[in-house]
């Protein structure tokens, strides 16, 4: 059980340190970072100056080591395009994200696992067919035409929900929330959905199927011989073995909900990481690209951990008989 | 004596197919008397599983019951509503099936499956519930039980499993125990003890016991009658020493001439030639009538009825007394 | 090769048997089977020839600056009381039609989805080939890079080598070298299944003995590889690749969407719902509507063909 928790933050370390070549690669060599400290106009000689003194003519694998240490402390650099430390921008617009990501993946547990039981329990029902139908649809089409469809139904003809934006938000610390007022929680829902609903319709998918198969297993056979209620059959056994799957989707798809929160901010011009990294993209800011790539990396990486660790709470089996990576 | 702890009386169960309606159980009748071990045989498509969970109300869709009454204890539980039977279902029948390794949810612990059996049928409390579940392991033979009870179904070996299992169905204090193959998936040395923990507790409890296997070795051993099923009928029912050591149906003779036995002398082991027909294919008369060597005429129009004679009844035309040819293999 | 040949004789007789045994295979049966297939697939071919017919089929030419009227600008669509002919679907604000935008930004999105797949399957293949026959320290290479890869989404991906090569490439950037920048940038976010498929298909065959044979018989490995090992492996690729390219339109489009994609004056179907989505306030619904419209229909109905090749090829899937 240690060893493999330490053998897969190992393998996280691995990762996150290929990340980090890329990502001192393109900060390095794909734009000048001397651009970050002087203007357009600066003569030669003093460019030739500034960059001395930044190391970068020192030997690449130091000024590697450095770029790590300092990305480490969380010294990202200094943006070109808002002339800022990009951790400040960053640790400004983390919040948001982070608030969006999870109200999106709480929206599509809780819908995903109700959509998905009931279609699993009752197969033939009305239903259960519109769910499966809406839910091929909800796969197949991009996340930026569903925001669009969302505002215009119910920002533009209704006027119901805000349309873009956070909101009034509350500071508490340096953290800033929208879950405080009424109008951050309003303005929470569509791009909740949104983000959500890619993820709520692969979560109903694989309950429904994990329920179809589970029920059709000899435990809950037994069961039912045993004269347990349906009710503690259905969500006591059956249930509960279906949430293997449901956590290893909702983990992996938990680094989608943040890769993704790039578009949804952009449809609903929700001021968090993802809208800094699309305009990082559009302005070719790269530092900020680069630093945004070591950081998902890091979320990507613990969450991963945190699901390998997860199955084992849920798994007994898996708590004495870990020898392999699942 | 009262009423038998079960009466099957005429039971037919159909399943409803694209093709057409087959008829797994087909007017099958039989009693268990308190503290009696009934051993169900015959090959696999007989209709024994199905006449197990048939009694317990198991039967799914496309399947049905058909016709004919079961009686627990003189009480009719065929006709009941779904949460009346399942109030039956593990408080008044036990049920243990084939395989311990997925009969056992292996996300819970033993004592949380005993405890919420125990739970859903007494009025027990929790500690109450868990001081039974604890009994219970000690009854059916699991050592330090106080220990294993937090253990997961994964802890434990095949034979144990399977003790755990009797021990869920023992939870309500049951007067039917129904065993699906309980022998089947496991080792043959773990096979003698759970036979031996079966017989054990029929013994002391008095609970009666329907016994469904397709090995005439564990039937030999433990039951004390036998219904030969073949074809969801039932061909030969009666005391455990005159159906193994002279069976009278042809089908159970070649049933019973596949026990080798290790006392006395080598007998030759005889195969009976052909398969079971499939449900959709059962041929008129006689189901048995294509493999049976002492087929006649008659076999082929008209389905023999039970007839009792030499004690039990039995469902052939051979041992009707108006079709006159009884000297074929009467005595053997 | 020397089929082309001795091809002209046989080629009739050979060809209507290759028509016959497609049409007593299990696909074709399969393909008959299912409705919805077949509705997809008239949509998809429907979607292609509008897009290849984009020219003849649109009443003006959406790119060219000459031909747009500011008198035009901003009509509903012509069953709408003020709609104008021949504007089908209504105008934007430049005066552009709608319906001829969508002809010629679904024949970009096709493009740049068509070619990104070529290219990701191309690379994906011959990487997959590469580690499994070679093995050893190419092998772990290869597939490490595609094991970090796949922890990232493809969009991100497309986004961060997108940004990288225009800031390489630096300064103001014609249309033609985006469009080829996407078709870069996709191709190289999406070869990871291609290449841990094909890298599984020849580590089973290379054990085989006519694998054993061919190099018996000296023959070269790029030879074994592409006309032994390869051919193997078509059908899962085919898969694939029709689900990639439904993957790699949404892609395009996202990236257009977001303003990092096709620019206005070369517009795809992702740029022309990002024009239209600054018009969703004031009303002129119908300038984001029908591009999306379009580009829902197109991914969907293509998903559909995946699926169903999918479970037609492989009914021991699903």
């Amino acid at each position: 059980m240690v060893a493999f928790i330490i053998r897969r933050v190992l393998q996280a370390v691995g990762v996150l340190f290929a990340v980090g070549i890329i990502s001192f690669s393109m900060f390095r060599f794909a734009g000048d970072p001397v651009n970050q400290i002087v203007s357009i106009d600066t003569p030669a000689a003093q460019r030739e100056e500034v960059r001395r003194s930044l190391g970068l003519s020192d030997p690449v694998p130091v000024q590697f080591t450095r770029y790590l240490i300092n990305t480490v402390r969380g010294d990202f650099g200094i943006s070109y395009q808002f002339r800022q430390p990009i951790s400040d921008l960053l640790a400004e617009r983390m919040p948001a994200t982070l608030e969006l990501a999870f109200c999106a993946t709480v929206f599509a547990v809780a819908f995903g696992i109700l959509m998905g039981v009931y279609s699993g329990l009752r197969r033939e029902s009305f239903l259960s067919k519109l769910f499966q139908t809406l839910s091929l649809i909800g796969i197949s089409l991009p996340t930026f035409l569903i925001g669009i469809l969302l505002i215009y139904l119910f920002a533009v003809t209704l006027g119901w929900l805000p349309s873009y934006g956070r909101g009034d938000t509350v500071r508490v610390g340096w953290w800033t929330t929208g879950f405080l007022t009424l109008s951050g929680l309003m303005a929470l829902i569509l791009p909740s959905i949104t983000l959500g609903l890619f993820q709520m319709t692969l979560i109903m998918r694989i309950v429904r199927s994990e329920m179809l198969e589970v029920l059709r297993t000899d435990y809950i056979k037994f069961a039912r011989a045993r004269g347990l209620t349906t009710r503690a059959i259905h969500f006591g056994h059956a249930l509960k073995n279906t949430l293997i799957p449901v956590i290893t989707i909702v983990g992996l798809q938990l680094g989608s909900v943040i890769a993704f929160s790039i578009i949804t901010e952009t449809v609903f011009q929700w001021p968090g990481m993802g809208l800094l990294f699309v305009q990082a993209v559009q302005n070719v800011d790269i530092p900020i690209m680069a630093a945004y790539l070591m950081l998902v990396a890091l979320i990507f990486v613990m969450i991963n951990l945190a699901v390998d660790i997860l199955y084992t709470v849920v798994d007994p089996r898996l708590r004495s008989t870990i020898r392999q990576p699942v | 004596m009262g009423a038998p702890v079960l009466s099957v009386r005429n039971l037919k169960v159909e399943f409803v197919t694209r093709r057409g309606v087959l008829k797994a159980i087909d007017d099958v009748s039989f009693d268990i008397e308190r503290g009696e071990v009934l051993g169900v045989v015959g090959e696999s498509g007989a209709g024994k599983s199905v006449t197990g969970s048939a009694v317990i109300g198991l039967i799914d869709p496309p399947g049905r019951i058909a016709g004919g009454q079961i009686l627990l204890n003189g009480e009719r539980i065929d006709n009941m509503s779904p949460e009346q039977i399942r109030k039956v279902r593990g408080k008044r029948v036990g049920m243990i099936f084939q395989d311990p390794l997925t009969s056992l949810n292996p996300l819970y612990t033993v004592g949380e499956q005993l405890e919420e059996t125990i739970q859903t049928h007494t009025n027990l409390t929790r500690a109450g519930a868990r001081k039974r579940a604890v009994d219970l392991l000690a009854e059916v033979g699991i050592p330090a039980p106080d220990r294993r009870i937090d253990s997961y179904p994964h802890e434990f070996s095949g034979g144990m499993r399977q003790r755990v299992v009797i021990a869920l169905a023992l939870c309500a204090d049951p007067e039917l125990i129904i065993a699906d193959e309980p022998t089947t998936a496991l080792d043959v040395s773990v096979q003698a003890q759970v036979i031996a923990l079966l017989k054990r507790l029929g013994r002391e409890r008095g609970t009666a016991i329907m016994l469904v296997t397709h090995d005439m070795g564990v039937i030999a051993e433990t039951a004390d009658r036998v219904a030969v099923m073949y074809a969801g009928r039932i061909a030969e029912i009666g005391p455990v020493e005159k159906v193994v050591r002279q069976p009278l149906h042809p089908y159970a003779q070649g049933l019973m001439g596949a026990i080798p036995t290790l006392k006395g002398h080598i007998h030759r082991l005889t195969q009976i030639p052909g398969s079971m027909p499939r449900l959709s294919a059962i041929p008129p008369g006689c189901s048995f009538n294509p493999r049976c060597p002492f087929a006649f005429e008659r076999c082929k129009v008209d389905r023999p009825e039970a007839i009792a004679r030499y004690e039990h009844p039995v469902a052939c035309h051979l041992y009707d007394q108006s079709s006159a040819k009884v000297e074929v293999a009467s005595d053997r | 090769m020397n089929t082309s040949i001795q091809s002209s004789p046989i080629s009739s007789s050979s060809e209507a048997s290759w028509l016959s045994r497609f049409r007593d295979s299990d696909i074709w049966a399969s393909f008959k089977r299912s409705k919805l297939t077949m509705v997809a697939a008239g949509i998809a071919v429907l979607f292609i020839l509008a897009a290849i017919c984009a020219g003849v089929l649109s009443p003006q030419d959406p790119f060219d600056p000459a031909q747009l009227e500011l008198l035009n600008s901003r009509l509903p669509p012509i069953w709408d009381a003020e709609g104008q002919a021949p504007f089908l679907l209504g105008t934007d604000e430049q005066g552009r039609d709608i319906f001829s935008a969508i002809l010629h930004g679904l024949r970009i999105s096709l493009a740049v989805g068509i070619l990104g797949v070529a290219f990701s399957a191309t690379l994906g293949i011959a990487l997959g080939l590469i580690a499994g026959y070679f093995g050893g320290f190419t092998d772990t290479l290869i597939m490490r890079i595609a094991d970090v890869q796949l922890t990232f989404p493809a969009i991100l991906i497309a986004l961060l080598i997108d940004g990288v090569v225009k800031s390489v490439l630096g300064g103001e950037l014609d249309a033609g070298t985006i469009l080829s920048v996407l078709v870069f940038s996709i191709g190289l976010s999406f070869w990871v299944q291609y290449a841990r498929t094909v890298r599984g298909s020849v580590l089973v065959e290379k054990n085989k003995d006519y694998v054993a044979a061919a190099k018996l018989i000296g023959l070269p490995a790029s030879t074994i590889l592409i006309k032994h090992i390869l051919p193997n492996v078509t059908g899962p690729v085919l898969v694939i690749a029709t689900i990639n390219l439904a993957l790699a339109i949404i892609t395009e489009a996202t990236l257009s969407f977001l303003g990092t994609g096709m620019p206005e004056t070369m517009p795809s179907l992702g740029t022309l719902i990002r024009i239209g989505n600054n018009y969703l306030f004031s009303g002129e619904w119908w300038i984001v509507a029908f591009p999306s419209f379009a580009l829902a229909m197109l991914v969907l109905s293509i998903n559909l063909l995946g699926d169903w090749l999918r479970d037609a090829l492989n009914p021991k899937l699903r």
